[in-house]
């Protein structure tokens, strides 16, 4: 027997698909924003979310800021993370090989997400957002405000992003480092600064992914930063070095994972329980097979 | 300097000196020429019966035996990380395959220990000459990232195939015969009259393994496979301009690298007598990472140095973890004072030991062992 599915169910699950896909963009543009300045995966983004979401907590609960102001705080101090990791550690692996890199962004991890459960402790918390379960309706579906700010902020950072690299000078200079950094250097482009800058702003990325992430009634726990690896299969998904694949990628992720979880107990059940969970990695993998560097990706030359 | 004197005395070339290629992957030279190797084996021998019967107890060989069945994996995760430079996220899937072999084969339908262990290595291999393909397609971070998410499609096949898996509870190992032939390692095995204890005969097994796994691994990277995959290692593109087949190699690497991975879990069950999904998340994947980073990518030698330090190191804290030193930082309990969990404190020394090594050891400890023989070795020219 099969419970019927209206149109109305599907057209619920594409908007809370579309905003959980911005959560993932969020993360993913944290992570493309680094690869495409300096080539380096950053297991550590996840670290990174969880750390903004818990200053954006400890900003609005501990030191009783207003919400909004927390962010911005919870932003710059997400920043300020990520200029010291780099300075502290990936300062010193330039032009190591992948697997180097990867292992020290997921000592990082490690070390983070367990010095942020030690400072705040394993339990849920409660964010302190405005939002928290309020929704409203429109035509016939159910919109939660947390989701209608997720999806603004996202297209305000992806507008940013657009500004920032296309008008700003740091910007120009950050595209032309991705290009080719020895050229850019050539030209009188820090490359030092351009790697600062990146890291900075996926620290600050991150910390508003965090923020979306954990917002909601009892949504904030340590566990926060392991949906962060569901972010991978997004940034992967989009092509490692776009910002706009990130984005793609995300909302597809996040629709994938919204309709696996609505459809598949009742037609392919077969396929087991929670199966949204991984969901997400069979559509990576099958897209990356039919196109190895992802649907915006720059295919990578190489010369013998 | 006894190089020179030799040189001196008998006015021919120096005996280290390598005339063939053959000589040159030599696996064992007469004791004359590599004495330390040949210490090195007697001291393993001696070992490998002296620590369980004299120096050991019960829990210790426990630890032990744990930190062999992690250099088993190890290795294989060395041959394809280190040897063929494909870095894999995804050893935990296979570790997971071969210990679930092992609880259906021998736990569910009683097959003798040796047939479930093969057919463990053996569905390993397959399953790896499956994935190996990928990284035909998928190079670098890419490749990385697919085998990351074979971690969470093979935890969510444990966790739901229950007919085989036992779901998401897991599954007992407890009724798996343990015997080869009339040793019985379930009930301690009897040598000479002797019986000896299941920790004691388990020890044995696992480290016997050990030197079997790494005897093939070292044959395999000191012929032609070996040669093939470091080639691919340090230059795919001018491997395949010089005619290495990558296709082969590269699968190649990933069946070897999982079939290890399968003994190593099939053991794992063994000695935990069971074995639930969680077990075979990225932790353990990252734990295998850390061991052989830490022992020495490239190195046979090395992974099970990595093995030893890392898991015993954390058994080491865990067991002390009450100790006074260890106050300010690891709390044994609500209310005890202390920053991390125990866990916690593990997890953030893995982090820490990862970024350290590969920032200023990023040879591993094999590295330290290679300066001290190279400085034994040019003395006294050493510098």
């Amino acid at each position: 027997m099969l419970a019927a599915i209206t149109g109305d169910d599907l057209l619920q699950t594409g908007f809370s698909g579309v905003a959980l896909g911005c959560k993932y963009a969020l993360i993913a543009l944290g992570f493309s924003i680094i690869f495409k300045a300096t080539g380096v995966i950053n297991f550590a983004q996840g670290a990174f979310v969880l750390i903004g979401a818990y200053f954006t907590y400890h900003f609005t609960q501990t030191w009783s800021l207003n919400f909004y102001l927390s962010i911005v705080l919870a932003m710059a101090a997400g920043a300020l993370v990520g200029i010291v990791i780099e300075a502290l550690v990936l300062r010193r692996l330039v032009n190591e090989a992948p697997v180097t890199v990867i292992m020290v962004t997921i000592g990082i991890l490690f070390v983070l997400d367990n010095v942020v459960t030690a400072i705040w402790g394993p339990d849920n918390r409660n964010l302190g957002d405005p939002w928290g379960v309020d929704t409203r309706e429109l035509l016939g579906v159910t919109l939660a405000d947390r989701d209608m700010w997720t999806i603004a902020f996202t297209g305000l950072v992806l507008v940013a992003f657009y500004f920032f690299f296309r008008y700003s000078t740091l910007g120009l200079a950050m595209r032309a480092a991705a290009v080719d950094p020895e050229a850019a250097m050539a030209q009188g482009i820090p490359a030092r600064r351009v790697y600062r800058v990146s890291w900075a702003i996926a620290g600050m990325v991150a910390a508003l992914a965090g923020t979306t992430l954990a917002a909601g009634s009892g949504q904030l726990s340590p566990a926060t930063g392991a949906l962060a690896l569901v972010a991978f299969p997004a940034m992967i998904l989009g092509g490692l070095d776009s910002p706009l694949g990130a984005v793609v990628g995300g909302i597809i992720i996040g629709l994938v994972q919204q309709y696996t979880a609505l459809l598949a107990p009742e037609y392919f059940d077969w396929v087991g329980e929670s199966f949204e969970r991984v969901s997400p990695y069979l559509v990576m993998i099958v897209i990356l097979l039919i196109r190895p560097f992802g649907l915006y990706g720059t295919r990578e030359v190489r010369r013998v | 300097m006894a190089a020179i004197a030799h040189a001196f005395r008998t006015g021919g070339p120096n005996r280290d000196l390598v005339l063939s290629y053959a000589e040159d992957v030599k696996l064992l030279r007469s004791p004359r020429r590599t004495p330390w190797r040949w210490v090195f084996l007697v001291a393993s021998a001696a070992l490998f019966w002296l620590l369980p019967t004299y120096f050991v107890g019960d829990p210790g060989l426990r630890v032990l035996a744990m930190c062999g069945i992690f250099a088993i994996g190890a290795i294989g995760l060395n041959l394809l990380t280190g040897f063929t430079g494909q870095v894999s996220l995804g050893h935990a899937f296979f570790v997971g395959a071969g210990a679930y072999t092992a609880a259906y084969f021998g736990g569910q339908r009683g097959w003798s220990m040796p047939a479930y262990l093969l057919l463990a290595a053996l569905i390993g291999f397959v399953v790896g000459g499956v994935v190996g393909p990928f990284a035909l397609r998928l190079r670098g971070n890419y490749l990385v990232i697919v085998t990351l998410g074979l971690v969470f499609l093979g935890q969510h096949l444990w966790s739901n195939w229950d007919s085989v898996t036992g779901g998401g509870t897991g599954i007992s190992l407890g009724a798996a015969p343990m015997s080869i032939g009339p040793l019985d390692f379930k009930e301690g095995i009897e040598l000479g009259g002797e019986a000896y204890t299941f920790e004691q005969s388990f020890f044995w097994l696992v480290w016997g393994l050990v030197a079997l796994g790494a005897l093939l691994a070292k044959n395999l990277v000191r012929s032609r496979p070996g040669r093939a995959m470091q080639a691919i290692r340090d230059r795919d593109l001018s491997a395949e301009v010089i005619g290495v087949s990558l296709a082969r190699y590269k699968v190649g690497a990933f069946a070897w690298s999982s079939a290890y991975a399968a003994v190593a879990g099939a053991l794992y069950g063994l000695l935990q007598q069971y074995v639930s999904p969680v077990e075979f998340g990225l932790f353990l994947s990252i734990t295998y990472l850390a061991m052989i980073i830490i022992g020495g990518l490239g190195t046979i030698f090395g992974s099970v140095l990595g093995a030893l330090f890392v898991w015993g190191g954390r058994s080491m804290i865990e067991q002390n973890s009450g100790q006074a030193i260890f106050d300010p930082l690891i709390t044994t309990g609500s209310g005890e004072p202390g920053i991390f969990t125990i866990g916690e404190f593990n997890a953030v020394l893995y982090g820490l030991a990862i970024v350290l090594f590969l920032l200023f050891e990023p040879r591993g400890l094999a590295a330290f062992w290679f300066r001290v023989k190279s400085w034994f070795l040019t003395w006294p020219f050493s510098y």
